[in-house]
């Protein structure tokens, strides 16, 4: 085999590479922002499909079920069925597309195989997590808005308590976000991921008081509908549009901040440990 | 370790089970700085799981993995940012371009103002041209020509090369190993795995050759080439029978051509002593000197 004669390279040694590369601490946050910044481009790249569609299905139940219960169903005094759904609207989407985000972003990427981009740079599993929670909680934030605005044309304009929503809002789409990413991880094929979504997350979204007040339930089912944690953020979320809830808006806040100090753990042992993605 | 005289990679001892298979049992190699190096071997001789303990994707079971000084583990940031690795699979990622590909993994290495490296990886890879289209519309050997380009984009002083060249076409085979030999020139570490033996005789100075997980050769390339003496002669003759005493020795190919294996060239002066003793002619004969491809497989038979 011929090989060619050396050229000159411009800044091309071992030696300069390594003086650019500076401390590994220094360019820590420019890793994550740059997978940070890689989560938020593949979803916006494709934004028909991540924002666009669940904004006009979110709008769908709205008509249908507006349309069908607003004469006939007032939750709390004062409030309109329309009033009432559109939070559980909004808060249902974020949580869905939260938790889409960082799901389908892994299982996408183990199936094609270029985790491995991400998987060979000093990026630590903090930095990791960090990422692609940031991703998945931008992307429920966006549709979450995105649901709001177009539902203004139904339900005027009201948010007496905004830090709740925001608290709610950021709370929601960060716990879907670290299930997304355990679920990212732990699945190994499509079906697999679409089983975790239409077995858990969808009967935890739509069994938590969207479309109606757990106090409209028997008993029983009002006791198993408080095990669930979503409807403490529907609930709390709901409260920051209409000022009225089914619990304590504190309480709620209490138990989400719990879901996710625990599925955060969860998600930060299985990535320090490697699982699935290290062998 | 002393990291200014470390090697480029240490492996001590390195072991790996998966299951019921022992991917590596005991590899310890040093590859020095500026050396380009060959690692060859069967289909799971353990080249792969090596390279990926190498790049964290996989974690030893015991024993130690270094790049430049960095233990592999405990010092990952370091030991990643001096390493760039070349996958066997084919992996791309179809929601970005060429360009974006290749921004988005310096961003990963720190590097955010990397648009000068980048644009000269991509002339000297001929990616220019296709810098704004989608990885997915890229042909096989544009794709892999990327990752070659990703593997080079934080300028890793250690380039670790895994099957680069397997379905590529001869164009593209000759220019990647311009580039990367260049590299070398200038002082990179390449560490190669391939099945064309050819190419590690030509690029690689020293070569370690895996069956079942362990070394089994350890030399230099010319070292190598010496350790059998196994020369192959053919020949074309006028007649379609051999002396009696040959009929064992040579075989007939597939061209109607005559092949003989002889260790000194006494014994080939003897078969066309014996050849003209018994009324044939030799029409042609061609010598064949040992190559790696020999040693290899004479190596693999005896372990």
């Amino acid at each position: 085999m011929n090989l060619p004669p050396s050229t000159p390279h411009r800044d091309a040694s071992p030696s300069t590479g390594e003086q650019r590369l500076g401390q590994p601490g220094a360019t820590l946050a420019r890793g994550v922002s740059a997978l940070f910044y890689k989560e938020l481009l593949r979803f916006w790249k494709v934004v028909v499909q991540t924002v666009v569609a669940p904004v006009v299905t979110a709008l769908l139940y709205l008509l249908i079920f507006s349309h069908v219960l607003e004469a006939h169903v007032q939750v709390y005094p004062g409030v309109s069925y329309t009033s009432f759904l559109v939070p559980g609207l909004v808060m249902m989407s974020m949580l869905q597309n939260a938790f889409s985000n960082s799901s389908s972003s892994l299982i996408q990427s183990k199936m094609q195989g270029n985790i491995v981009f991400v998987l060979l740079p000093p990026l630590s599993y903090l930095e990791f997590f960090l990422a692609y929670l940031g991703a998945a909680v931008i992307r429920g934030l966006i549709v979450g808005l995105g649901v709001w605005a177009v539902t203004l044309w139904y339900v005027p304009f009201q948010l007496p308590h905004p830090l709740w929503m925001l608290a709610y809002a950021l709370l929601a789409c960060a716990i879907m976000g670290a299930i997304g990413i355990v679920a990212g991880i732990w699945a190994e094929k499509y079906d697999q991921l679409a089983a975790f979504q239409n077995f858990l997350i969808l009967p935890l979204t739509f069994l938590s008081g969207v479309f109606y007040s757990i106090h409209s339930l028997p008993p029983f089912w009002q006791a198993v509908s408080r095990g669930n944690p979503v409807f403490y953020l529907i609930d709390g979320f709901r409260y920051a549009f209409v000022g009225q809830s089914d619990t304590d808006p504190g309480l709620g806040l209490l138990v989400a901040g719990a879901c996710f100090v625990a599925i955060s753990a969860l998600t930060l042992v299985l990535l320090k440990s490697g699982y699935k993605l290290r062998h | 370790m002393n990291r200014a005289t470390a090697p480029a990679i240490h492996l001590g001892n390195l072991r790996k089970r998966f299951r019921t298979t022992q991917a590596l049992d005991g590899v310890s190699l040093d590859i020095q700085p500026g050396e380009f190096f060959g690692l060859l071997g069967p289909n799971g001789a353990g080249k792969t799981t090596l390279i990926s303990i190498l790049a964290g994707l996989a974690r030893a079971d015991t024993g130690e993995a270094a790049i430049m000084g960095y233990d592999v583990v405990r010092d990952y940031r370091h030991a990643r940012r001096a390493l760039g690795v070349v996958p066997q699979e084919l992996v791309y990622d179809p929601f970005f371009n060429v360009r974006e590909t290749l921004r988005i993994q310096s961003g990963y290495f720190g590097l955010k103002h990397n648009d000068g490296w980048i644009d000269e990886i991509m002339h000297h890879l001929d990616l220019t041209p296709h810098a704004d289209k989608n990885t997915q519309n890229l042909s096989g050997g544009m794709k892999r020509r990327l990752l070659v380009a990703q593997a080079l984009v934080h300028k890793p002083p250690v380039i670790v090369l895994d099957e680069p060249t397997a379905g590529v076409d001869v164009d593209l085979r000759r220019s990647l190993w311009e580039f990367i030999s260049r590299l070398n020139r200038e002082g990179h570490t390449v560490l190669l795995t391939t099945h064309y033996l050819e190419e590690a005789e030509a690029l690689c100075g020293r070569i370690a050759m895996l069956k079942s997980g362990r070394v089994v050769a350890l030399d230099a390339t010319r070292n190598l080439l010496q350790l059998t003496n196994e020369h192959c002669a053919q020949l074309r003759l006028d007649t379609e029978t051999v002396p009696l005493e040959w009929q064992g020795r040579l075989l007939r190919d597939a061209e109607g051509c005559w092949r003989v294996n002889f260790s000194d060239y006494e014994e080939l002066e003897t078969l066309l002593a014996g050849l003209r003793a018994a009324g044939a002619r030799v029409l042609e004969l061609h010598l064949r000197e040992p190559d790696l491809e020999d040693v290899f497989t004479d190596i693999m038979k005896r372990t």
